[in-house]
């Protein structure tokens, strides 16, 4: 019982906080706003961007089809991510990395970043939103 | 005996390496938050009891006191936000209603996807006072001489000078500014006000697209409520555009430590070019330029 309540506590601040983006001022309209679209990507970064107005990642996706995909994923500005514990040393081209991604609503393989994972478990987070694991509790 | 004078020593010194590492300023002001190699920033906690306000005094490092994103405000002015609510519904005159509707933001009600905005800002345009608070306060030294006050913002790296010579405001500008005209002085010996004329009126008032004419006189107040605080006030008022005087910002500051390095955020034209073309464009479904 304790933990049920726990649990919808946990959702309902995720909700609220959650439903803040990132301290963006490039626009929140292209966006797909629904947490049940979030999509995540397993794939190997080509490039890491410090810069501003944002900071974007770029990394290759392998389909299942053979097909690679590449997808340019957004965070915020240089600030804001030095506030998250994110440098620009934090990626580097042919890191393996799983991205959790709210994409565009045209359907492009553009998006911004939620999180992302590292191979040994590490994640940043780039959103002001609890963890996943937090919610589950 | 010799040995026992030495081990007492040592335990001395010990103990007072260890005050001393709590007697630092981040320990007197509180809990702190490491943000980046060398810089702690403070924000408030219960409980504690700033020492009272420095008289005529306003310079200093200054943070948003609740939090690092207390500042910034996507969605449009902090205290009327473009948000659909009847209660946020600017006094607006069909002139100003007019040149709202003329602008496309890429926050707020009247949103549109970046690369359709026609906000001048991601462009690098200077952003203007007061857009630069009513937008995105962030960490900012303010510097006070005999003849003004001047304030180094960290968004876009700008800065805007305050006189405080005793000269009087213009009463007509022949030179439209991006950041006005401002002429201060001390109402009393804790609040400093200041009144800014003779604006371009390119500029855009926040960052939901709210507009302002060149007839638009911005009300600054700085109340310095205690050691660690002062509170900052915007007022705008613009007869052309709105049919009364409204707030648009009530902003706790705290005081953080003078040494601190304030970072580097500037919008550059070629970053925000290739921005454009790998993100913006494709994220709205229109063909890079």
């Amino acid at each position: 019982m304790h933990r049920t309540v726990v649990t919808l506590v946990a959702l309902a601040a995720g909700l609220l906080i959650g439903s803040r983006p990132v301290a963006a001022h490039h626009g929140a309209a292209a966006f797909e706003n629904d947490p049940a679209k979030r999509q995540v990507l397993k794939g190997t970064v080509t490039e890491w961007i410090w810069a501003n107005p944002h900071t974007f990642l770029q990394f290759d996706v392998k389909r299942d089809d053979g097909q690679t995909v590449h997808w340019v994923v957004e965070a915020s500005n240089p600030p804001d991510m030095q506030n998250r514990g994110w440098t620009n040393k934090s990626f580097k081209a042919g890191d393996e990395v799983t991205v959790t991604v709210r994409p565009v609503k045209s359907g492009a393989p553009v998006g911004s970043i939620i999180q992302v994972q590292f191979p040994d478990g590490h994640v940043l987070r780039a959103v002001n939103e609890p963890a996943p694991a937090q919610r589950q509790q | 005996m010799k040995m026992r004078l030495m081990a007492l020593l040592c335990a001395a010194s010990v103990a007072g390496v260890i005050a001393l590492l709590f007697a630092t300023p981040r320990a007197a002001f509180g809990q702190g938050e490491v943000r980046q190699p060398g810089a702690v920033y403070d924000f408030d906690f219960k409980g504690e009891k700033p020492a009272p306000a420095p008289r005529r005094d306003i310079s200093g490092v200054w943070e948003p006191a609740a939090n690092a994103s207390a500042g910034i405000n996507a969605n449009g002015a902090q205290q009327m936000p473009s948000d659909g609510k009847p209660e946020h519904e600017l006094p607006f005159t069909p002139e100003g209603r007019a040149a709202f509707l003329s602008h496309k933001p890429t926050f707020g009600v009247t949103m549109v996807p970046s690369a359709l905005t026609n906000d001048p800002m991601p462009g690098c345009d200077p952003q203007g006072f007061p857009r630069i608070v009513l937008h995105n306060f962030r960490t900012s030294r303010i510097i006070q001489t005999p003849e003004n006050v001047v304030i180094l913002y960290e968004f876009n790296k700008k800065w805007r000078t305050i006189w405080t010579d005793g000269r009087a405001i213009p009463k007509e500008v022949d030179e439209p500014r991006w950041w006005g005209y401002s002429v201060g002085r001390w109402v009393d010996d804790f609040t400093f006000a200041a009144e800014s004329y003779g604006f371009d009126d390119r500029t855009w008032l926040d960052n939901a697209g709210r507009p302002h004419s060149d007839a638009m006189r911005v009300r600054e107040e700085y109340k310095r409520t205690d050691r660690d605080h002062v509170v900052l006030t915007i007022v705008v008022d613009d007869p052309k555009f709105y049919t009364k005087p409204w707030t648009a910002l009530i902003l706790p500051l705290r005081l953080q430590s003078s040494h601190f390095d304030i970072r580097e955020m500037e919008c550059s034209p070629s970053e925000t070019a290739l921005y454009n073309k790998l993100f913006a464009n494709p994220a709205a479904g229109v063909e890079a330029k």
